[in-house]
């Protein structure tokens, strides 16, 4: 509980977290409302289309999760945490809980947020959270937010430079598991691995899909599909902590 | 009390700290002294568990760093002023420090009013100036009120000013009976500081031992004899096994070792010699420290050079062994 403290003390007495917090929650919200008042009566907004806009909170909390490592190396303040206590493991493993707390607590916001929003502007029968695909595909957008910003923390922890890290993160969730599918044969069964790709797969599974959008076999369902995003987050992080256990702080 | 045996500690090619063995006293204001380079704040980070040794360890009241139990109460160190987060104000800085160790707040008060930075403790840290960022450091390093203290160059960049605040507070810590360790290259401030010296030179011990006996053996105490009948009184001091030369700069004045200006007097007295000058030279801490250092220094620029072999010709000369430079 300490430790925890520690890291909440960390995080808000600076000013990036609650900037990035805002930002994430402006983006999904605002997308949100941005669609729904798209002019035009036949079309029929869903609850996953009030979430549409949730990678780009997502993106932006993974931004905060690097940081919160990233800068306690660029302005060295991790030696005078590991200082403080040397037990390494314990220090970043409270920070990841701290920041995946956050980042959950912003992405259940971001997301009752965007679909209470997108159901003001255009109500309708597909609106309602009456299914459990609905609930899932609103209140597990915390829990995407959790483990996404678990995999930035352990990047950050791995590459210890803020635009590095930031870098890596944004190319690889935003272009790399896209990208693959131009792979010709493989690029498709490869794409369907791809850790982003299978937490979105836990929100959408089963999700009442708009006309134009294609349906695309996925080889996990939806919690499956969870917990190998959150298994991957957990590699990484595993791996990251007994790099910074070796390493010289 | 720190000890540290046969550390040894690689980055890459470079080796940074060479089987360095040496013990800190409680009680007492040890310096570590060494020129840039030499491996002083590798050795800190070391005796904190920050890097890890190659070789050798390091205890402190005979547990490893990174076995104490809330160590902000054991030890408390200023490595670098400038490990804080620009935007986070000196307050909040030292409160998750103080709450990582169950560490009251007040305290976090009570050793910024100690530091003098009550007035500004709600400012951002990136603000500060350095001597005001030293300040921090020492307030965060005196939160779990420690008897062992590490300082890393604690004056470098300073104003007087600050550097005599400093020196004070120090001198105060140690009087309450704690352990002191402070890093520095400059002699002169370890001379005024440290009542102990542990002298490094790349990575490797040079000596360890009192602040006076350090002094007394790195500088030659000599006195200048100037008299017009040199030759008479030359063979009677040399009679008496005391070192005598020539004053390169003065035809009419010999330089003895090894003598005080009484002992000289009374046998000038003695032979009827008369004497124009007797004066006692006090050779110069810091030529002494780099003739001690010279072959040991990481960086050499031309005007260093330049310097130790001005040392080398003139007349305070030290033991044989001492006398390389890094030519």
């Amino acid at each position: 509980m300490t430790l925890l403290a520690v890291e909440r003390i960390k995080l808000f007495t600076t000013r990036s977290p609650w900037w990035c917090i805002v930002l994430a929650l402006g983006l999904t919200i605002g997308f949100a409302a941005m669609i729904s008042a798209v002019p035009g009566h036949d079309f029929q907004m869903t609850v996953n289309d009030s979430q549409s806009g949730y990678q780009f909170g997502m993106v932006v909390i993974m931004v905060m999760a690097a940081l919160a490592v990233t800068t306690e190396y660029r302005f060295s303040t991790i030696r005078t945490s590991f200082q403080a206590v040397p037990n390494r493991t314990a220090v970043l493993l409270a920070k990841t809980a701290v920041v995946g707390l956050v980042a959950g607590v912003v992405g259940e916001a971001s997301a009752f947020g965007a679909w209470a929003i997108a159901r003001a502007i255009r109500p309708g029968p597909l609106m309602n959270l009456d299914t459990a695909q609905a609930w899932r595909n609103v209140a597990g957008i915390g829990l995407v937010y959790l483990v996404a910003a678990v995999i930035a923390v352990a990047v950050g922890i791995l590459i210890r430079q803020s635009a590095g890290a930031i870098a890596i993160l944004l190319v690889y969730a935003l272009l790399v598991e896209n990208l693959v599918q131009i792979i010709p044969k493989v690029g498709r069964t490869i794409h369907n691995w791809m850790p982003f790709t299978v937490g979105d797969h836990f929100l959408n599974a089963g999700a009442p899909l708009a006309a134009d959008r294609a349906v695309s076999p996925m080889p996990l369902g939806a919690w499956p599909s969870l917990a190998y995003f959150a298994g991957i987050a957990a590699v990484l992080l595993v791996a990251s902590l007994v790099v910074a256990n070796r390493r010289d702080a | 009390m720190i000890e540290a045996v046969g550390l040894t500690k690689r980055y890459g090619r470079t080796l940074a700290v060479n089987n360095l063995s040496f013990t800190v006293q409680p009680g007492r204001v040890t310096g570590f002294l060494g020129p840039n380079g030499a491996g002083k704040s590798t050795t800190m980070r070391l005796i904190l568990g920050l890097d890890q040794p190659n070789a050798g360890h390091v205890l402190i009241d005979g547990q490893p760093y990174r076995r104490l139990h809330r160590p902000l109460h054991t030890v408390g160190a200023l490595l670098d002023a400038k490990w804080v987060h620009p935007n986070r104000s000196a307050r909040a800085h030292l409160l998750w420090q103080a709450r990582s160790n169950n560490i009251p707040y007040r305290r976090v008060d009570e050793v910024l009013e100690l530091v003098g930075l009550s007035k500004v403790a709600n400012r951002r840290a990136g603000g500060f100036s350095l001597g005001m960022s030293q300040r921090l450091g020492i307030a965060g390093a005196l939160l779990g009120d420690p008897q062992v203290l590490l300082f890393d160059e604690p004056v470098n960049g300073l104003d007087p000013e600050g550097i005599h605040w400093i020196r004070n507070f120090m001198h105060g810590l140690a009087a309450e009976g704690r352990t002191v360790f402070v890093s520095s290259h400059l002699l002169s401030e370890m001379a005024v500081t440290a009542q102990d010296l542990v002298v490094i030179g790349r990575g490797r011990l040079l000596t360890q031992g009192t602040t006076a006996e350090f002094i007394q053996q790195a500088t030659e105490n000599t006195v200048k004899v100037r008299s017009p009948q040199l030759p008479k009184l030359r063979e009677a001091l040399a009679g008496k096994n005391f070192t005598v030369r020539a004053d390169d700069a003065d035809d009419a004045a010999l330089i003895v070792g090894g003598a005080s200006t009484e002992q000289i007097g009374e046998l000038a007295g003695a032979l009827g010699v008369v004497l124009h000058e007797l004066s006692p030279q006090t050779g110069s801490l810091e030529t002494a420290f780099m003739r001690m250092t010279g072959d040991s220094v990481e960086y050499h620029t031309a005007a260093a050079q330049a310097i130790e072999t001005v040392a080398a010709t003139n007349d305070l000369a030290a033991p044989n062994d001492l006398t390389a430079t890094g030519k």
